[in-house]
């Protein structure tokens, strides 16, 4: 191997852990606020990834039908879940976030769609019809279990996940899909050729880690978030309605998510079901990183990243299984130096 | 003959209804397929029942180490050429051996990571079997001989019916063995909390890992009989999606019922064996719709029916646990001479953050007394008692019992010394009779091992284990509610099946926390009664309580606690004169 492989693995494993980077951001984001493992999370990259496709090529995503139907189901949930207490103005806001919300984004794709819409419309407008599945998934599957042990969580999520898994069959087909790159420039520095669309990515994961860390620090919607991930009871006294954290935490995954198939769908090929295996790395990052921290999840998904690429180089074969057992270490050296846990659930 | 006796003898009909009825003359080939797949998610399920509905502990890997026991028989009597019969200790050696690999490294970590680990490790491991040139890739291994009997190959799936399903009896009978010994009760007892189960003895981690492993050789049993019915194998029924599917039969079925298993078991199968044809004909396409079916199905049964289908078929009653009382009696350790010290604690301290919690306590327990340890709301009592027990450390001081420091020690240890407790939150199984929950105290003194349990050689012993909880029960006055489920009962009731399980330790010392607490006029009487005769019995008790009429008339000494000090200790008519005692505490209640 000579440097110049070596740079090309290294920017391919910094570009991929920059991705890994989010989707661990949005895991550990998810775990503390609401205790799910959101193992359907991956789902949303795929979904995104593919509806960005459709809509570059001027199709009607199918996405659109299943976001349709997700509203409906959260409705009838929202109604059976509130049954009794239900005020009208409760039942507006539901009516607003599962009905009205979902048509304006289906009528507004199906009118801009046969345009074929120009790139970043054609990503804003993905984010759009791919965003608000994810909070409506919590309303669904994990509102009614708040309370329960975290392994119920994950269980249902992998549920879920398997079931996102078949509508995303149902709904975007077997084809794999490409899209365009943002940029085709071709940046030499050095010895180094970057493609326009790492650089895009790179710059936007930064970005995002900025907004997020912003949106903590200042907002107060940032600050309920913390709260409700340091104490869920504590943050409830206090007024904070975690129910609506959930439904923030998991609306900030969705779209994390969604945006990672976009700025990597110019890269791989992706289908239906491309999603679970690049979720697992942003788990496993997650993991790595102790579930708990930020920077640790960074850090650990860069070093995924870097690992699955240098992996493809010397044991392609065997990438996929060095990647996910990697965790298996850090779990070892988690369980000697933190000794027993006693978790009582 | 009595009714338990009866229920005992069910593998007899089920083995000889299991060898006979696949030869049922004109029951369709496709019922007999349909009966085997079943028969294999049965067994892997039971497994989950042990793992998940009862150890509390869930695996997404279950389908792998199914592939791991078919791809070890697989590679031995087709490239080797052993026999396939020799393939079945070889595969549950390795399975054994993967899951105790992975369980070991994960058990001693929360819950979920086991669970995650075995995504990974289910990911992981399907991936090497797909790329791996010695099991064939994807392509996986061809003609893999059949088991064979006196000569006759069993080439008839109604042959490998039968094999089946005696493996699916056998199965859930040594699980059944094995929920009903010293283990599974261990296995049972992390329900109630693995600090409650430490208390007594268990090994928390080995016992996580018994279960996981249990569940692992299963899974690799099932993967044997798959291998030598397909008579091929590759990675596709290995992955991550057919584990999930197993972890389904068994939230469907009723995830801490054996009988749920198999009802999970087979509607999952045939549901699927329909859906795989009716879907794609619905879609115009082939592909795995199905999966939208039972995710969904998963969700909706955690939401609406988290206990399964079982409960809600079956009037679900604990078993009598019948009463050997010829059984003979426990050996009991020696109690030290009356007056000597037996607890020494020595400036104690704990400190949270800038909170000191507990303040240089010091105080000398006597063998034979009863020491009352009181206090006000927020006065360090509980986190004195819980660093006393080893479920905190403190941040400085020390504790000695006997003579040996108990400072670091685990729980576990403590428990082992003569060292017993009650919990001021009680901590019973509530998915465990009273007289189960009370066996668990004396976990310490019985040592078969969770093999002699699955083999039943381990009955002598139980039933000692199990006279010892009756006779701590009498001692209670609570032998008469023995066989209810133990959150059933009024919570004041709760406090005292702790305490009868607390001396099935055969304890030096106890300690109780808040024992009186909830408890009614008359019933507090009964308790101070119990709690003289413990101590004539020259069992030493140290007292965490609030009820100063109750601390009062029995207690030998007090010791009293105020904003993590002592403020004063001595006799309690002493202490109740003690102006400063009346000011901090007594005072505040007038």
């Amino acid at each position: 191997m000579d440097a110049s492989i070596l740079l090309i693995l290294a920017q391919d494993g910094i570009v991929n852990g920059a991705i890994y980077a989010l989707l661990a951001l949005s895991l550990v984001l998810v775990f503390a606020v609401t205790r799910v493992i959101y193992v359907a999370q991956g789902e949303f990259v795929a979904f995104g990834a593919l509806t960005y496709a459709a809509l570059t090529e001027g199709q009607t995503p199918g996405a659109l039908w299943l976001l349709g139907g997700l509203g409906l189901a959260g409705l009838a949930a929202g109604l059976w879940q509130g049954r009794g207490d239900h005020t009208r103005a409760s039942i507006l806001r539901l009516l607003a976030e599962t009905i009205l919300l979902p048509a304006a984004i289906i009528a507004a794709t199906l009118i801009l769609a046969p345009l074929k819409p120009g790139l970043i419309t054609a990503a804003l407008l993905s984010l759009a019809i791919i965003t608000p599945m994810s909070p409506l998934l919590y309303r669904i599957a994990f509102q009614p279990l708040a309370d329960a042990p975290v392994l119920v969580l994950l269980i249902t999520a992998v549920g879920l996940h398997l079931a996102l898994t078949g509508l995303g069959l149902v709904f975007f087909g077997p084809e794999g899909y490409r899209a365009p790159p943002f940029s085709d420039a071709m940046i030499t520095a050095g010895p180094l050729l970057l493609p326009g669309q790492a650089i895009w990515i790179i710059a936007i994961a930064l970005a995002l880690m900025l907004a997020l860390y912003a949106f903590f620090e200042a907002t107060l919607t940032g600050k309920a978030l913390r709260a409700t991930a340091v104490n869920r009871l504590g943050a409830r006294l206090v007024g904070i309605p975690t129910e609506q954290a959930g439904l923030i935490a998991f609306a900030l995954a969705g779209f994390i998510g969604a945006l990672s198939g976009i700025l990597i769908v110019p890269l791989t090929t992706l289908t239906y079901d491309s999603g679970f295996t690049i979720g697992l790395r942003g788990f496993t990052a997650a993991i790595i990183g102790g579930l708990g921290s930020y920077p640790g999840a960074v850090l650990a998904a860069l070093l995924v990243g870097l690992t699955e690429s240098f992996a493809s180089f010397w044991a392609s074969a065997f990438k996929e299984v060095i990647v996910f057992t990697a965790i298996i270490p850090v779990l070892l050296w988690r369980s000697l130096r933190h000794g027993p846990t006693e978790d009582d659930e | 003959m009595t009714r338990p006796d009866l229920a005992k003898l069910w593998p007899l009909p089920a083995l000889a209804i299991a060898a006979l009825l696949p030869w049922l003359p004109g029951l369709p080939a496709f019922w007999v397929t349909l009966a085997n797949y079943t028969g294999i998610s049965a067994i892997v399920a039971i497994g989950l029942v042990v793992l998940t509905g009862i150890g509390g502990m869930t695996s997404f890997g279950q389908a792998t180490l199914l592939g791991l026991g078919a791809y070890t028989t697989a590679v031995l009597s087709k490239d080797y050429g052993l026999s396939p019969w020799l393939g079945l200790p070889a595969g549950l050696i390795i399975t054994a051996a993967g899951a105790t690999l992975l369980g070991a490294i994960t058990v001693r970590l929360s819950g979920h990571y086991l669970a995650l680990g075995t995504i990974a490790w289910s990911v992981g491991l399907y991936y090497t079997f797909a790329n791996m040139d010695l099991v064939g890739r994807n392509d996986g291994i061809n003609g893999i001989p059949p088991l064979e009997i006196a000569g006759h190959p069993l080439l008839d799936s109604r042959a490998m019916a039968t094999v089946i399903w005696i493996g699916v009896i056998l199965a859930a009978l040594i699980t059944n063995n094995l929920l009903d010994s010293r283990a599974g009760r261990a296995i049972r007892a992390l329900k109630g909390g693995t600090i409650a189960a430490a208390s007594f003895g268990v090994n928390t981690a080995r016992t996580r890992l018994l279960a996981f492993v249990y569940a692992a050789v299963l899974a690799g049993f099932a993967g044997w009989l798959y291998a030598h019915l397909q008579r091929s194998v590759n990675p596709t029924p290995f992955g991550f999606y057919p584990s999930i599917q197993y972890l389904l039969m068994t939230v469907i079925g009723g995830a801490a019922h054996v009988p749920g298993a198999l009802l999970g078991a087979a509607l999952v199968t045939l549901v699927n064996d329909r859906l795989q044809d009716l879907l794609p004909r619905l879609f115009g396409a082939r592909g795995n719709y199905e999966t939208i079916v039972f995710g969904t199905l998963l969700i909706a049964a955690l939401q609406w029916a988290p206990n399964g289908l079982w409960p809600l078929i079956a009037r679900l009653r604990p078993r009598r646990h019948p009463i050997a009382t010829n059984a003979a009696k426990l050996p009991a350790r020696p109690m030290p001479a009356p007056g000597t010290p037996l607890l020494e604690v020595v400036a104690l301290r704990r400190t949270f953050g800038g909170l000191v919690a507990v303040n240089d306590i010091a105080f000398t327990l006597n063998a034979g007394e009863i020491l009352g340890l009181i206090g006000p709301n927020g006065a360090g009592k509980s986190t004195t008692f819980n660093l006393i027990t080893g479920t905190d450390t403190p941040t400085a001081g020390h504790v000695r019992f006997q003579g040996h420091p108990i400072t670091a020690l685990p729980a576990r240890a403590i428990a082992a010394l003569g060292i017993a407790r009650t919990f001021q939150h009680v901590k019973l199984v509530p998915t465990m009779s009273v007289i189960e929950n009370v066996a668990i105290g004396a976990h310490l003194r019985g040592h078969a091992s969770p093999l002699a349990g699955l083999l039943r050689l381990d009955r002598a012993e139980d039933a000692r284990l199990y006279a010892e909880a009756a006779r701590q029960l009498a001692r209670a006055g609570l032998l008469a509610e023995a066989d209810r489920p133990a959150t059933s009962l009024p919570l004041g009731q709760q406090r005292i099946v702790e305490i009868a399980r607390a001396l099935c330790l055969d304890p030096v010392l106890l300690l109780l926390d808040e024992p009186a607490a909830g408890l009614r006029h008359a019933e507090k009487a009964e308790l101070a009664t119990l709690l003289r005769r413990i101590r004539a019995e020259g069992v030493t008790i140290l007292l965490v309580e609030h009820d100063m009429e109750f601390v009062m008339g029995l207690v030998d000494r007090l010791v009293v606690m105020d904003f993590g000090t002592k403020l004063a200790e001595g006799p309690a008519a002493t202490v109740r004169q003690d102006p400063q005692v009346i000011e901090a505490y007594l005072g505040s209640i007038e």
